[in-house]
């Protein structure tokens, strides 16, 4: 068992009018230095036998990315147990992740 | 004649384009059911706008996957007329049966308003009967109506005549106020290489009856209609 951790972005050099939002909002809030905010789309898939990078990356050039506008960059770990997030910044979140094999 | 309309999940101007299509146009009109591999028996197939799988992934991206759409391709591979509206634009771009991506609007805002825009190439069976430099109005309702493609592609659609239509002024100049979500060099609408393939982000099927407050639109479709009509009279005689 694998999951593949995918995060795709827009291409530099792309129009993110959204991460141009964002980063008005971040100066209204007084973080005025931030610069060049892009958002972009994480995913996970997992699969039983694990995805070789080839086959990984022909799936983000045929659907999960669109190549003209957007790049992408994956890597594979274990499956992560999911953990509750207590909001409060200083304090340690969920445990460590325990140690796999990575397929 | 029988027109086809996909109905995606998601798609909300289905039972537009079918109501002027049907009352309007009064031709036979058939829904397609985007889980049907099949769509035999239609001489043309329209995309309606809305928001197909929710616009998940990217606006068209999963609807390019559906079941129906390798019938879709065929039918447009074999020369059969294909109109993406809105959304439906955005799932031929996805599907690669149109050239070029949508991005989100430059301005930030969901656009909804009446626009004008120039017809810039007649090849197509739904502009064949306007003429080119035609100014229309019709409403534009999108947040992701930015088209892009990279320079050498740019380069190739505008050299193919592939732009079918330009954002203008009512005046008919390509001016850079009338674009209203930054698509390059105010491209509303693109076709296919051999033009039997068109999307463009306006709605003819809102601007196509008097009480809408523009009939524009319905030249289209009534250019649709007469493109059929002179091939099957070609076909008997």
């Amino acid at each position: 068992m694998a999951t593949v951790r995918i995060i795709v972005t827009l291409k530099p050099g792309i129009l993110d009018a959204a991460g141009q939002a964002v980063q008005q909002g971040l100066h209204a809030l007084g973080y005025e230095a931030v610069t060049n905010v892009r958002i972009g789309r994480y995913l996970e898939v997992t699969l039983p036998d694990g995805l070789s990078p080839q086959e990984t990356n022909e799936m983000c050039e045929r659907f999960l990315a669109n190549p003209l506008i957007e790049e992408w960059r994956f890597d594979v770990s274990p499956p992560r147990t999911p953990r509750v997030s207590r909001g409060s910044g200083g304090e340690a979140r969920g445990t460590k992740p325990e140690a796999r094999d990575i397929h | 004649m029988r027109l086809g309309v996909v109905v995606f999940p998601g798609s909300n101007c289905d039972r537009d384009c079918v109501h002027v299509l049907r009352h309007v146009l009064g031709r036979d009109v058939v829904e397609l059911w985007h889980g049907d591999p099949a769509i035999e028996g239609v001489d043309a197939v329209v995309l309606p706008g809305g928001f197909a799988y929710g616009d998940y992934l990217r606006a068209g991206a999963v609807a390019a996957t559906s079941p129906i759409m390798p019938a879709v391709r065929a039918f447009a591979a074999s020369g059969g007329p294909v109109l993406g509206i809105c959304n439906g634009f955005q799932v031929l771009l996805e599907a690669g049966m149109l050239p070029g991506a949508m991005l989100r609007n430059h301005v930030l805002k969901f656009q909804c308003k009446p626009v004008h825009i120039r017809v810039e190439s007649t090849r197509t069976p739904f502009t064949h009967g306007l003429r080119e430099g035609q100014v229309l109005r019709m409403p534009i309702a999108h947040g992701e109506g930015n088209y892009f493609a990279p320079d050498p592609l740019l380069a190739t659609i505008q050299e193919s005549e592939q732009v079918a239509f330009r954002y203008c002024d009512a005046h008919g100049r390509v001016v850079s106020e009338a674009n209203p979500n930054g698509s390059l060099n105010n491209i509303a609408g693109v076709c296919s290489p051999q033009g039997n393939v068109l999307g463009l982000m306006p709605h003819p099927e809102r601007a196509s009856e008097e009480v809408l407050g523009s009939t524009d639109g319905r030249m289209l479709f009534e250019s649709l209609v007469a493109w059929l009509e002179s091939r099957r009279a070609v076909v008997v005689g």
